[in-house]
């Protein structure tokens, strides 16, 4: 009651802060891309509307867009999937007891803390160096290269991060259910199914939700291992956006459009996504 | 409790005040200026001299008291930045095009600049950014590119007792046959030679590509536009022919099979592979531009002269292409923007006047960087005293030999948009690779190019 009262009194001197910033970088410029994307503009407070044409082009200007959208959920699919498995492995590793775990989990953390770019051009000229060397081909040569090039950067970049998660959940799961089960004669891979896994669902949803989100926007990656080659073949959404944008005059509309579209996209995928781990989860 | 809220009250009041004062801040900038209410922000594209800018607004500011802000904007994000830029309360009121397509895109905010000094005084009123209803873009520097040779390595090979051709210097290769019978006799002489190829490697990394897709492809676009006398001050053509398409294809060829790097691995080189590879003396030739020199003489353990460096036009068999030099001209020009205040515009001109006639702006303008830009100025105001850097010496050594007329560059300026390079350049390595044929290449560019056009229109 009196807890109520204070909470209602002083609501708003805590919560305008934070309402105006998020009004002034979130709430503001998404209103304002959103009316965009309805417009031929040059510069934003220039615009003129013209409906839904800008949404037109980008699907039937060319195949671009279709393509990179498929790439981008193909990229999706399997990095999210490795990405996870992978994690969570070395999760179940680090939480043994064995000599250093605390190294390796640093080490393997490690790779997060360095941004896209970096990570990308680091991985091009790995990629490249190995290309070449026994195939006298680059990055280039194949999409195949590209896509798996992409794959491997990004489960390096966030296989680390997702494993401290899964070691924070594994840690929380209480020994006396897995003793129960050591009683009951389970065996490893009953104990994995039956308990320790349904016992994460919760950090399973949030992992997934990171790498399904993060995947679907990746941007940086894409940008600076294969930027499209071999012809834009390798273009995910956001890159695709980005080149629209800039690349081609006449065209901000338009890239405002995808942009909106892509929203819808990455928005759906991960409410989706939500729903269908969250019903998985139960009170341990 | 009381004072708690007491505490907070002042923060917030403390938060808004700030705000409000850094609002004020940013829109009384600049104001101090003694042009009478205007004020001059100029958004430099060239990020190599934007150090020496800084110099020259010092300059100008002691003389005339009058401040200029100059921004840079980082390499490859011009338009980038003057879009957000353009956006603010206080836009740039010099920013610059590339050619008839910018303006395409920013026609909006183009001042008619017919009767400004820096138009007026223009050595060849043809090379503006114009219309019929007025002049958008002056051009304020003139470059040229085309393929520069290390006359030391050239000289090794003409003193050869077996080589092919009965010719005895570099400067007398003045047909395609020529030129391609040098090339291909040096690559068989490579060891003697002392070279890994005869050209630095064809960098075809996407972003890296623009010396295939955007000045070789000019080239033949020249000669097809000028033989169909095409109409290029209404911008971009609605469709070409690429009728001089198998010509490009010859030097782009002898470019990929005389060169240091296998063409399965152009993928990921680039312009600075490229021109370290010349500057190191591991090739004899390479297609660039004047503004590679202080690239070439800022290579670690570079080994070419500034007396050994030439350039040859890019002969690739076209009729005809012996009257012609290399090509010479511009894809820098000055817009003034018309969204700004008059007097702001009026402030803006008499800063460019000021650079381009003055003594010590002439001065900033001709001298070498790191000291001055190093342009070749198209001013009438530049008549003695020619640049210092040995590549726009030759640049200028071409364009004063009345034997031959320059190549154009506004073929590429009409080219329909980045993407459209981009795709060209990625089908050109795509055919390096061996994973395309020639006639696939000419076909995807000609039916992208009607697409690109119709699209940007």
């Amino acid at each position: 009651m009196l807890v109520s009262k204070y909470i209602k009194k002083w609501f708003p001197v805590f919560a305008l802060p934070t309402l105006a910033a998020f009004c002034l970088a979130f709430a503001i410029p998404f209103v304002m891309g959103l009316y965009l994307s309805f417009t031929k503009f040059r510069t934003v407070n220039d615009a003129t509307w013209v409906g839904v044409s800008n949404y037109v082009t980008a699907f039937t200007e060319n195949n671009d867009f279709l393509h990179a959208f498929w790439f981008t959920i193909r990229f999706t699919f399997i990095s999210a999937i490795t990405v996870n498995i992978l994690a969570f492995a070395l999760a179940m590793l680090l939480t043994k007891a064995i000599k250093g775990t605390n190294v390796f989990r640093a080490v393997f953390f490690l790779p997060n803390l360095i941004g896209g770019i970096v990570l990308g051009y680091i991985w091009q000229l790995l990629i490249n160096g190995v290309l070449g060397k026994f195939f006298q081909k680059d990055l280039t040569y194949s999409s195949a290269y590209g896509f798996w090039g992409l794959v491997i950067v990004v489960n390096w970049q966030m296989i680390g991060y997702m494993m401290i998660i899964y070691i924070a959940g594994i840690q929380g799961i209480s020994t006396d259910v897995l003793e129960a089960a050591d009683i009951d004669a389970a065996g490893f891979w009953a104990k994995l199914f039956q308990v320790t896994i349904p016992m994460l669902a919760s950090s399973i949803t949030i992992c997934t939700f990171l790498t399904v989100t993060n995947c679907l926007k990746m941007f940086d990656q894409n940008l600076a291992l294969t930027d499209g080659a071999p012809r834009n073949m390798t273009e995910g959404l956001a890159l695709n956006i980005y080149r629209t944008f800039y690349n081609i005059p006449n065209h901000q509309g338009v890239g405002q459009a995808k942009a909106v579209v892509f929203f819808i996209v990455v928005a759906l995928i991960a409410f989706l996504q939500l729903r269908a781990t969250r019903s998985k989860e139960r009170d341990a | 409790m009381n004072k708690a809220t007491r505490i907070v009250g002042v923060s917030l009041a403390a938060m808004a005040l700030l705000t409000a004062t850094a609002c004020s801040n940013t829109s009384g900038g600049g104001s101090g200026s003694s042009s009478g209410g205007g004020y001059v922000y100029f958004l430099n594209f060239k990020p190599e001299v934007a150090d020496v800018y800084s110099k020259i607004v010092a300059e100008y500011k002691a003389e005339t008291g009058v401040d200029v802000k100059v921004v840079t904007a980082a390499s490859g994000t011009y338009q980038q930045t003057l879009t957000s830029e353009m956006a603010k309360s206080q836009p740039p009121t010099i920013f610059e095009i590339n050619g008839p397509v910018g303006y395409a895109q920013w026609s909006s905010y183009c001042a008619d600049m017919t009767n400004s000094w820096l138009y007026q005084h223009l050595d060849d009123k043809s090379l503006a950014v114009s219309t019929s209803s007025g002049v958008w873009g002056v051009p304020y520097v003139e470059e040229g590119y085309g393929i520069i040779y290390n006359d030391a390595i050239m000289k090794k090979y003409f003193a050869l007792p077996d080589k092919a051709v009965s010719i005895t210097s570099t400067d007398q290769i003045t047909s395609w046959p020529l030129l391609q019978q040098v090339v291909q006799d040096m690559t068989k002489h490579k060891a003697q030679l002392g070279i890994q190829g005869v050209f630095a490697d064809t960098s075809l990394k996407p972003g890296e590509d623009w010396r295939w897709q955007t000045h070789l492809a000019n080239v033949p676009l020249f000669y097809e536009f000028s033989q169909d006398k095409v109409d290029l001050t209404k911008g971009t053509p609605s469709s070409i022919k690429f009728t001089y398409g198998d010509n490009m294809k010859n030097l782009f060829d002898l470019y990929l099979q005389n060169s240091t790097t296998p063409p399965t691995q152009l993928g990921s080189k680039t312009v600075d592979d490229s021109m370290a590879e010349f500057a190191l003396g591991q090739a004899a030739m390479v297609q660039n531009g004047d503004w590679a020199w202080s690239q070439i003489a800022g290579t670690k353990g570079n080994v070419v002269q500034a007396s050994d460096v030439h350039m040859l036009p890019l002969y690739m068999g076209i009729p005809g292409e012996d009257k012609y030099g290399i090509p010479i001209g511009t894809e820098n020009y000055f817009a003034i923007n018309s969204q700004a205040s008059q007097a702001s515009q009026t402030a803006s001109l008499a800063f460019l006047q000021w650079l381009f006639s003055s003594q010590k702006g002439m001065q900033f303008v001709s001298s070498a960087a790191p000291n001055g830009l190093g342009f070749i100025a198209p001013f009438d105001t530049f008549k003695n005293g020619g640049p210092s850097d040995p590549l726009a010496q030759e640049v200028e050594k071409w364009m004063n030999d009345k034997s031959v007329q320059s190549v154009s560059w506004t073929p590429f300026q009409v080219m329909p948009s980045q993407d459209w390079k981009n795709d060209f350049g990625a089908d050109l390595l795509q055919y390096a690779q061996g994973q395309m044929p020639w006639p696939t290449v000419e076909s995807s560019m000609v039916s992208d190019w009607s697409t690109q056009a119709a699209a940007a229109k």
